[in-house]
């Protein structure tokens, strides 16, 4: 190691790695990927030139989109062969050291945290469920069955049908939040662990309808099969809700508790 | 099993990494899940708790996000793209919407000038004919 490289750490495994599980990726500056063992526990590293991936650099290559993509992509990339190999805990992107001794001093002083979570995520797997509800839709349809009756022509009878847009939308809004809710705990009983996220903006998934769901289960290998039938299951029961299954996902949600003490 | 789109491409056991993946949906599992240490390089901490806010901001509010100055994205092609056709869309939807609306309120208006039933419009209308009536006598 030089002072002008760092290593960059992808995941953290209780088994040993042997080269054939990683020989399919390459890290994110294109290195080979390598291992790095201590206390029974083992790094998934690359070697990465500090001049991409030093303070200053990194600094200003998060902000650039498309950067980010490609390395967030590769580091996902390398931590999916890591899992498809062993259990293993994925680390937040960006996670550099200055050598390898420091990666080892790392994973002795954080062994019973990496054991735990290794422990919470062995033979499970994460799936991501989404579900969109078009609020719109639904409270227009409501408004043209209720509203159907009223005169028009007067001013009364607009006020009226704009009182029972607003109310349809409110009731229409309520409805999807509340078949979330449901939907959310059905899929808990077919899971390990569960957690509700906050909804991704339109912008970034590309989509007009609301996301009224954005969960992510961490699933028993041994039931992913009836996890996912449970899923489909619900697109027929969840009448006007839009249900997406993502994964399967290395467990980046559920990787530590203990997230915001470093 | 069905993968909808921004699924990753099953039936390949974790999929994540292919191009086909949502890239919303990696971000928000490698920015802002994942377990953290502290690096050597202290960036990672700092910094990227700073994007996963305007990430966030992006999220919660693009018209936020702008008037705080932060506006980073409208220069990527990745998010303007989609950002600005998503936008185009939504704004003509809201005019046609609009628009309706303004059209059934002026038919409505009109249709009640021409009834003589007492509307808060009629009321001047009203007095008027009376001033008439007293300069004709």
């Amino acid at each position: 190691m030089t002072a002008d490289h760092g290593v960059w750490v992808y995941a953290v495994t209780g088994a040993d790695l042997p080269d054939e599980a990683v020989s399919d990726v390459t890290g994110v500056a294109r290195e080979a990927v390598r291992a790095v063992s201590a206390a029974g526990l083992t790094a998934v590293v690359g070697t990465v030139p500090l001049g991409e991936f030093g303070e200053e650099a990194l600094r200003s290559n998060l902000e650039n989109l498309e950067w980010l993509e490609t390395v967030a992509r590769t580091h996902d990339a390398v931590v999916s062969a890591v899992v498809r190999w062993a259990p293993a805990i994925p680390l937040r992107l960006a996670t550099v050291y200055l050598d390898d001794a420091r990666v080892c001093d790392v994973l002795e002083a954080r062994r019973a945290d990496f054991d735990a979570a290794l422990t919470l995520v062995a033979g499970r797997t994460e799936w991501g469920v989404k579900a969109y509800a078009d609020v719109d839709a639904i409270a227009a349809g409501a408004v043209e069955t209720a509203g159907s009756g009223a005169e028009k022509g007067t001013g009364t009878a607009y006020l009226l049908r704009r009182k029972a847009q607003l109310s349809a939308r409110e009731d229409a809004e309520r409805a999807a939040a509340d078949r979330a809710d449901t939907l959310h705990a059905l899929l808990l009983q077919h899971s390990a662990a569960g957690r509700r996220q906050p909804p991704t903006d339109p912008t970034l998934s590309g989509r007009r309808d609301r996301m009224v769901l954005n969960g992510t289960y961490l699933v028993d290998d041994a039931r992913s099969d009836e996890f996912a039938e449970a899923v489909a299951a619900a697109r027929t029961q969840f009448d006007g809700l839009e249900l997406e299954l993502t994964g399967p996902w290395p467990p980046y949600s559920f990787a530590g508790v203990d997230r915001g003490n470093p | 099993m069905t993968v909808m789109g921004g699924g990753s491409s099953s039936p390949q056991p974790y999929g994540g990494g292919h191009q086909s993946t949502n890239l919303g949906d990696i971000l928000e599992r490698v920015l802002d899940k994942g377990l953290v240490i502290a690096g050597d390089i202290q960036v990672n901490l700092l910094d990227i708790e700073l994007l996963t806010i305007k990430l966030r901001l992006v999220i919660a509010s693009l018209e936020t996000a702008k008037a705080v100055g932060i506006d980073w994205w409208e220069t990527d092609p990745w998010l303007s793209s989609k950002g600005k056709r998503a936008e185009i869309e939504g704004a003509q939807q809201d005019l046609e919407v609009e628009n309706r609306k303004l059209r059934d309120r002026i038919a409505e208006l009109e249709a009640a000038r021409r009834e003589p039933v007492a509307e808060p419009v009629e009321v001047e209308d009203a007095e008027f004919e009376d001033d008439e009536v007293d300069d004709d006598r």
